[in-house]
Parts: C-alpha cells; structure tokens; sequence
C-alpha cells in the first residue's frame, strides 16, 4: 500500500495557464447519468457487503429497479428539454438486461462510459488480470452495442485497485488505440482538467465529475432535502461561472435514476438545470468531449506548467 | 490476490430481470389507466400500526424504527406506544375532517393486545392490511420455509378473526421478505403486497401459487423514512409531498392516472408539533379536483378493470 496514489502532482489553484473553453464558455457543464444494475443475489466479495440484508434485500435492490422502470425516462425528458446530452456512467450488463434504455439513449447521440459490468461487483480483491477482464469486458460490450469507443471510466460502486486507471488506459489502447480509455471520473482532486500519470506514458486526463453534486451522495448520505439539493447546485454552479471567467471550470452533475427522478424530487434537479443552462457562456457537453478538447489544447502547458512548478518549489 | 473465479461470471446476463418475479416493463410503455371519474390521483394514504416488542431480538437485523438502546429500551418502546395511544387518535380526526380515505396496515400482535383499538377500526370499516406479526417478526432471506409459513399464517388468521374482514393486502415488517415470502402470501389468500418499491403502479407478481399484484407504496415519502431517517422536518416532508404531488400530476397530462402513496406513522406525524402539517396535506389533497382517495384494495380493482 502506497501513501499516495501518485497519479497527479501538486498543482495549485491559481496562475495556471488560462483555459477558455469554445465560444467563450466560462464553465463546461455535462451531466452523468449512472444508468446501472444492481443484482439481486450477487455472489460475495470478501472487502464489501453487497446489500445491508441478506438476499432478497428488498428496499436496496427495488429501489434501483424503480430508477430503470419509471425514473430513466423521466431524467432523459427533462435533459432533453434543456439541450443537455447525458454522459452515462453504464453498468453495462444493462445493455443485455434493459436494451429499449440504451436504444433511447442511443437515438439522442448521448454518450456511454464504462462504470463496470454490474454495480454489485466490486473491484476489491480481484488480481490485475480479473481486473483487466473485467474492464475489457465493459468496453467491449458498450462497443457491440452502441459502436462507441469507450473514453471514460468510473469503477464500478467506486471500487478501486492500485491498478484502475493504468488497466482502464492500457486495455482502450490495445482495443482502439488513442480513441479509447483516455479519461477518468474517479478523482476529486479538481475542479479543473488534470494530466494523469501513468505507467504507459499515455495522454489522460482527469475529468471533474464531483461527489459533492452527486444525488446519491446528497441524498443517502448527506440527506438533504431536495429543495436545498437544488439550491446547492444552484451555488455550485454561481462559484464555478465567477472563477471561469479567469479560467476555464468544470461543473458536473452526476446522477441517477433511482434518486433525483423521484416525483418529489425532480422539480429542484429542474429549477437548477434551467438556471444553469439559462446563462450565456456555459458550454452543455460531454465527458468525452471535454476530455478531447482539453487533450488537444491544454494538457501539453498543463504539463509544462506542473513541471515549471515542480522543479521550481519541489515535488511533494 | 485473486476472487473465485465465478465473481467474473454472469449467469443472469441476459433480457430482462435477473430473476422470474416479474417481467421488466418500463412504466412509459403501458396503456394509461384512467381512475374513476376521470380524477388524475389515486391517494392512498396508509396508516402503519405497528408494536415494537421490548424484548426485540433483532433477527437478522435490528428492524428500523425499533429498539437500539440496551434493554429495556424504554424510550424507543414508550415513544412508538406513544402513536397508539395518542397519535393515531389525532389521526383518526385529521382524516374524517378532511374525508381521506385511509387505510390501516396492523400487526398482528398489536390487534392481540389492543382491543379497544382493533374495535375503533373494525367500526371505521376501513380497509385493514396485515403488517406482518409485529415489527421484529421479520421475513428474510435463508429464513426456515416452516418457520415462515407458521409465521405468516398466524399473522392472517389472527387479524382475520380478530378484524372480521378478510384480509386481502400485505406489508412486510421493514418491507422485508425472504425468497419464499410472495408463494406463501399467495396460498394464504392474499391478493397483493406491497415491499416491492420498484414502481408507481401496480404490477403483476408471479408466484409458485398463482400471481400476486405489487402495490406501490412508496418509501420515499413515509413519514419514518423523511422525518428519521433523513431528519428532514415534517414541513420539508410536506414540501415534498406537494412537489411529488405537482409533479405526478404534470404526468398524468401524457402517461395516464397515477398513484400517490403515503405511508404514514401516528408515533411520527401524530406528534403534535408534527400533526398540522399532516392536515395541510390531507385539506390541499383531500379538497383538490383531480384527487381520488381510495383504499388500496379499491385502487387495484379500478386498475384491474381499466
């Protein structure tokens, strides 16, 4: 075990090279849908307890089938109303399971990233090559399906090995070289872009996806009510505009369908969305399509800058 | 470090469900139901009339709601005795005030030891729903098949005989159940439950015993779950009721009648710091055009017939 992760270095939030997103934009705004499946009886990991229950444990598991049956449409409506193409973090064993949910996702040219085969199946304990097959699996099946080359990554539940982020780069390279496995949501380090290091050299970059504006997060573990839900994302998106202006923010809002669909719950997720997307200069995109644009435009002075600062003041 | 290698196995991968309950059937995709009168709403409200034994044993979990200090526990065990003594009164005046229909899911157990109680019911002639034994008789998976089925038939007969109506819903202490729990619900006579939250509607529900309706009564607004569980005040659980309320509402507009649920506690909203917000919801409800309050068994045969 490591002190640290050693993926990014120490990179302070102020005089970094200025980032300006197209058109102008002060703030890159996408949303994370997480469209997943959570198993009725997953088989045991040794490091984390499926379900607090034994199986069948009814409030968890149908609470989640709730969000496939009634909430995916509903989410997938409002961000349509709004211009706003989701970015899905996709178990994909739906892909087999729930097929009619990926053909509507498919028809809004939404994008699909890998978040693991099942949401009950965690990373912890399994060797690099399970790891490694596991992950392939996931890109491979989100290929068959959609004929997208999967660029981004969150573990599945966020289960992680040392090794994620090099497996998830180097099996998007062996599959489709640079077009796939090129970034990651599973860092909270920033709320900016960040290069991160890894043991193939690869270009990849962090994508701020945020577990402070994560539903689930502020649901089931901050509970708040869904009227200061919306208020927060109100005020995270006021601080993420204003610092834009000096240089280019990320504003993500993760979700999912078994949450902030909720009937008395969607009203404050759309007060935000329409307040978010009413301001001029915010650029409504994609994980990916942040991720590209900054590869192509600011990773090389992001890098430079890092090692201008590094050699300057010393690494950490 | 390695897992076996079945953890990398998917046996369920394939269409639909990851087991044969019930077929997967996006709500979007259902012929619209049209309730009564044409009224957009079906409220059901449910009043839980639950014991929470002293002596709780906990098997396999602490059910939530129930006993947490050492024993005896008398704060918890006072302050849920509390909802039948006083609260559920309180209750009783805030939903003929207003003309909700409510209907009464009880424990067994407890229609044992409150005669005067199960007496003020019977004579309400509201619809009663067994909840189960009582609060820390839970069904759980790997539970013993005859242990079970002595469970769940003592928990039916007793409310049968002591209610005098034939008892037709079900609810699970903690919504809970084992992997038996709906075929032994369908052989004792029951025609829906209601511990699977996956819906707004109802649904068909196979069983080795013939098929059961999944009743949604949702989690999400019961009054435990907002007021305890995320100790949210009984204003914001109002809030969210009337924002659930506007928003299903809207729905209706292209998807057809819905359901608004709310599972409600006299030892949580009949509090009398707690009890008024509980009116304003039933006076804006109870008084809107577009509501149908209804007992549950009345709801599912209006769907039925749809």
């Amino acid at each position: 075990m490591k002190e640290d992760p050693g993926y990014y270095d120490y990179w302070p939030y102020e005089n970094r090279p200025k980032i300006k997103w197209p058109n102008g934009a002060k703030v890159a705004f996408w949303v994370a849908p997480n469209i997943e499946f959570y198993e009725l009886n997953p088989p045991d990991n040794p490091f984390r307890k499926p379900w607090p229950q034994p199986s069948p444990a009814l409030p968890g598991y149908t609470s989640r089938d709730w969000g496939n049956r009634v909430g995916h449409i509903r989410q997938m409506e409002l961000l349509e109303k709004y211009g706003i193409r989701g970015s899905i973090s996709l178990s994909t064993a739906l892909c087999d399971h729930h097929p009619e949910i990926i053909e509507l996702c498919k028809e809004r040219n939404w994008e699909f990233f890998s978040h693991g085969i099942y949401n009950t199946r965690y990373t912890y304990g399994m060797s690099a090559s399970q790891e490694r097959d596991m992950i392939k699996d996931s890109i491979e099946t989100i290929y068959k399906h959609t004929g997208q080359k999967c660029a981004g990554y969150l573990a599945p539940a966020l289960s992680h090995s040392e090794n994620t982020l090099d497996l998830f780069a180097e099996v998007g390279t062996e599959l489709f070289g640079d077009e796939a496995g090129f970034y990651s949501c599973d860092l909270f380090h920033d709320d900016q872009p960040t290069p991160i290091n890894l043991r193939s050299g690869k270009r990849f970059a962090s994508i701020p996806y945020s577990l402070e504006m994560n539903d689930t997060i502020a649901y089931l573990v901050q509970k708040i009510t869904p009227r200061r839900y919306g208020q927060e994302l109100k005020d995270n998106f006021d601080r993420l505009y204003a610092e834009g202006a000096e240089s280019g923010t990320i504003m993500c809002i993760p979700t999912h369908n078994y949450q902030v669909t909720n009937a008395h719950r969607i009203k404050a997720y759309e007060e935000a969305l329409e307040y978010i997307t009413g301001h001029p200069d915010v650029w409504v995109t994609t994980g990916k399509e942040i991720a590209s644009y900054y590869l192509d435009t600011y990773y090389d002075a992001s890098l430079e800058d890092i090692n201008q600062k590094t050699k300057k003041y010393g690494a950490r | 470090m390695a897992l076996d290698k079945t953890y990398l196995e998917y046996p369920e991968r394939s269409y639909g469900m990851d087991h044969n309950r019930y077929d997967w059937d996006m709500l979007s995709n259902r012929k619209p139901i049209i309730w009564p009168n044409d009224k957009k709403i079906a409220l059901w409200v449910n009043v839980g009339v639950q014991f929470f034994p002293l002596n709780q044993k906990g098997i396999p979990f602490k059910v939530p709601g129930g006993m947490t200090k050492p024993y005896p526990d008398l704060r918890h065990y006072s302050l849920r005795d509390y909802g039948n003594r006083v609260g559920i009164y309180r209750f009783f005046k805030a939903l003929d005030k207003y003309n909700v229909t409510s209907t009464f899911a009880m424990n067994t157990r407890l229609a044992e030891r409150l005669p005067y109680l199960t007496g003020t019911l019977k004579d309400r002639g509201n619809e009663i729903l067994c909840h189960g034994y009582d609060m820390d008789k839970l069904h759980y998976g790997g539970q013993n098949l005859d242990e079970e089925k002595e469970l769940v038939k003592r928990s039916l007969d007793g409310l049968r005989n002591l209610t005098g109506q034939d008892i037709k819903g079900w609810v699970s202490p903690a919504k809970n159940e084992s992997e038996n729990t709906p075929d032994i619900l369908a052989e004792n006579g029951i025609d829906y439950f209601c511990d699977w939250v996956n819906d707004e509607m109802p649904y068909n529900f196979k069983t080795k015993n013939g098929n059961l309706t999944a009743m949604p009564l949702t989690t999400e607004l019961d009054d435990h779950f907002i007021i305890l569980n995320n100790l949210h005040s009984a204003e914001d659980w109002a809030h969210q009721v009337q924002d659930a309320f506007q928003f299903l509402l809207q729905e209706t507009k292209t998807q057809g009648g819905r359901i608004l649920s709310l599972n409600i506690h006299p030892w949580v909203l009949g509090q009398p710091h707690r009890i008024k917000y509980l009116e304003q919801i039933l006076e804006y409800l109870g008084s809107h055009e577009a509501v149908w309050s209804a007992s549950s068994n009345t709801i599912l045969n209006a769907w039925k017939n749809n």
